[in-house]
């Protein structure tokens, strides 16, 4: 493995932002981390470029013990938040850095660096920029400064804190394609933090997600999807409505719909989890589970339907463009989740 | 700025007001140094100016500067950086500490000295065994100009450094530049402008500092008289074109002091934490 993660933990004072993570990745993968802020995905990050030192655990690459190794000799690209381009160098020269700083012997001559810095630009379509400073350019641009800039030094892994996070949405999408085209043609294993699970779920190989400093699953984004190892990771990769039950000698019990439980379901009080548009609407003699409808409406590509189910709000989505007739305000229906999972409740609560 | 209520001419009799306010307590007063220094013509401007003891004043007076001014200055960049880019308990203190001489008076800041160092000092007598002049000699001096003009440098690039914030730093350490490099590289050069400035204002200070040189100073005339002192001992010597001679080139070094500063505030504004402040 390449990569190696082990038991990794991590406080700032009594804040404990890492607890015994533990992840590995293979050659040239792109590996998402992804997590709520305050998940510690950017302090694993910050570890594994040696901008941090984590209290425990190891991180080998290629066999190597990368912890011992200063931030300097890791060979890592990074590519901060921010872009952190020095803004009193122009964009050449902020390409050329890692090059340049070389101690004399393993240095670059000019005429090599003048060439890298070339084909980056060319690479990262950034021609013509070279002799602007940082202010001079869109967030878009600088961002792919910063990425040439971690290239330029053939690093052996690449590093991206939360890449898009200062884009506006449609360039977001343009870059994200583009950044995965420029992983596969340099081949490098890349680790990237985000917040964003369409972003991770979009572009990576395998999805980290973590949560409060530790990790609760690790797998490729089809996998993570369809089947998430608890009701946090339901919610945070995609719009979720969750409704307690009961799980009984193979019934499942919500509210005053019964139904028979899924194989393997756990038993005893439960959440259920499903999407917003996975629901079948009924009259109020149909299946599944009573509710008042609050609002009902079209709105945009399909029909919006809040509704009350005890004294929980559930914000639904109805297929098509035509809601049915019984769907109005104040109607008592009942909806019937047609895919959805099911996780033990939290006991603590 | 945009008036938040309009009274017709009331920013006219504002305006007027200011400038008479300015120009009976600032400007009139300062061409009269230049007024009185010429009175009585070039040569009699000339004379103080080429004295034994006015040449000894402007060499200690530079001596000084050069020595507080640079000190200041490294200590500057070294507590701006300890406070932007650490987290370490006392930090509030230390701030406190850097701003203290801004608001103690001079005079104390040169008295502290004198109590540890003064012939009936704490450290006087060991002092005095060794035969080591700290009290009534350059040494008193410099250090008495050094806490004076402490907190210019430092109270400069804070600001910047902790708004800057180290990911620059950060960056250039993963692409492979030592500590050296990244300093002279990145750190040194992202605040540039804002040190000229905080060495520009503790140079002019530095020189012009009157109170807490003169209680370590011991008025030795041609020793000990940096050039504040030295108008002070004209001036009481009734030797008024002397006095207001020699003035002159401290007000000459205030106004280009005042020229370089509002240069750099113009070209540099965004990097300047001063000019921000207003």
């Amino acid at each position: 493995m390449p990569l190696e993660i082990k038991s990794i933990s991590k406080a700032f004072g009594r804040y404990p932002a890492l607890k015994d993570v533990s992840l590995t990745a293979v050659d040239g993968e792109f590996l998402a981390l992804l997590g709520p802020s305050g998940s510690g995905k950017t302090t694993l990050l910050r570890i594994l470029a040696g901008l941090e030192t984590p209290d425990a655990g190891e991180v080998n690459f290629n066999g190597e013990d990368f912890l011992s190794l200063p931030v300097r000799r890791r060979g890592v690209g990074m590519v901060f938040q921010h872009y952190a381009l020095f803004r009193h160098m122009t964009v050449e020269q902020n390409i050329a850095f890692g090059l340049t700083v070389r101690p004399r012997a393993s240095r670059p001559s000019r005429e090599a660096i003048t060439e890298r810095v070339r084909e980056l630009l060319d690479l990262m379509q950034l021609e013509g920029l070279g002799k602007r400073y940082p202010s001079q350019l869109s967030g878009g641009q600088r961002q792919r400064v910063a990425l040439a800039r971690a290239l330029a030094i053939e690093p052996r892994m690449l590093l991206l804190d939360e890449p898009f996070g200062a884009l506006d949405a449609q360039v977001r999408r343009e870059l994200r394609r583009w950044l995965r085209q420029v992983h596969d043609k340099a081949g490098v294993t890349t680790v990237f933090v985000t917040h964003d699970q369409e972003e991770a779920l979009d572009l990576a190989d395998r999805v980290a997600v973590l949560k409060d400093g530790q990790l609760v699953q690790i797998g490729e984004p089809a996998k993570v999807y369809e089947n998430p190892a608890n009701g946090f990771v339901f919610d945070f990769l995609g719009a979720a409505c969750s409704l307690p039950g009961v799980v009984e000698g193979g019934r499942l019990t919500v509210a005053d719909w019964i139904t028979a439980a899924p194989e393997g379901a756990p038993q005893g009080p439960i959440q259920v989890f499903f999407r917003p548009n996975e629901v079948a609407f009924s009259p109020a003699d149909g299946e599944g589970v009573a509710a008042t409808v609050v609002v009902a409406g079209v709105r945009g590509a399909g029909g919006k339907v809040e509704c009350v189910v005890g004294e929980q709000l559930l914000e639904l989505q109805a297929q098509g463009q035509d809601l049915p007739a019984f769907l109005t305000r104040g109607a008592e229906i009942r909806i019937r989740p047609t895919r959805y999972k099911l996780f033990a409740a939290p006991t603590s609560a | 700025m945009k008036p938040i209520f309009r009274l017709p001419g009331i920013a006219p009799l504002l305006l007027l007001l200011s400038l008479i306010v300015l120009g009976a307590l600032i400007v009139m007063p300062l061409g009269v140094v230049f007024q009185q220094a010429f009175a009585k013509g070039l040569d009699a401007y000339l004379t103080p100016l080429r004295e034994p003891d006015a040449l000894a004043a402007i060499r200690l007076t530079l001596l000084v500067a050069a020595i507080a001014v640079p000190l200041n200055a490294i200590f500057g960049l070294a507590a701006a950086w300890a406070v932007a880019r650490f987290e370490f308990r006392g930090k509030t203190a230390l701030l406190a500490l850097i701003d203290l001489p801004f608001s103690i008076s001079p005079v104390v800041s040169g008295l502290v000295w004198v109590l540890l160092f003064g012939a009936q000092g704490i450290f006087g007598e060991l002092l005095l065994d060794h035969g080591i002049k700290i009290i009534f000699a350059t040494t008193g001096l410099v250090l008495a100009t050094i806490i004076v003009t402490l907190p210019f440098v430092a109270r400069e690039l804070i600001p910047l450094m902790q708004d800057q914030g180290s990911d620059e730093e950060a960056a250039a350490l993963t692409l492979g530049a030592g500590g050296f490099t990244t300093f002279f590289k990145i750190t040194l050069p992202n605040v540039k402008w804002a040190l000229l400035y905080g060495v520009l204002l503790c140079n002019a200070r530095a020189m012009g500092e009157f109170g807490a040189v003169s209680v370590v100073s011991g008025h030795i005339r041609g020793l000990t008289d940096t050039l504040p002192l030295h108008i002070e001992v004209l001036y009481n010597d009734y030797d008024f074109v002397g006095a207001f001679a020699v003035a002159t080139l401290l007000a000459s070094l205030g106004l280009f002091t005042l020229v370089v500063k509002t240069g750099l505030e113009w070209r540099f504004a965004g990097e300047l934490a001063a000019s921000r402040r207003h």
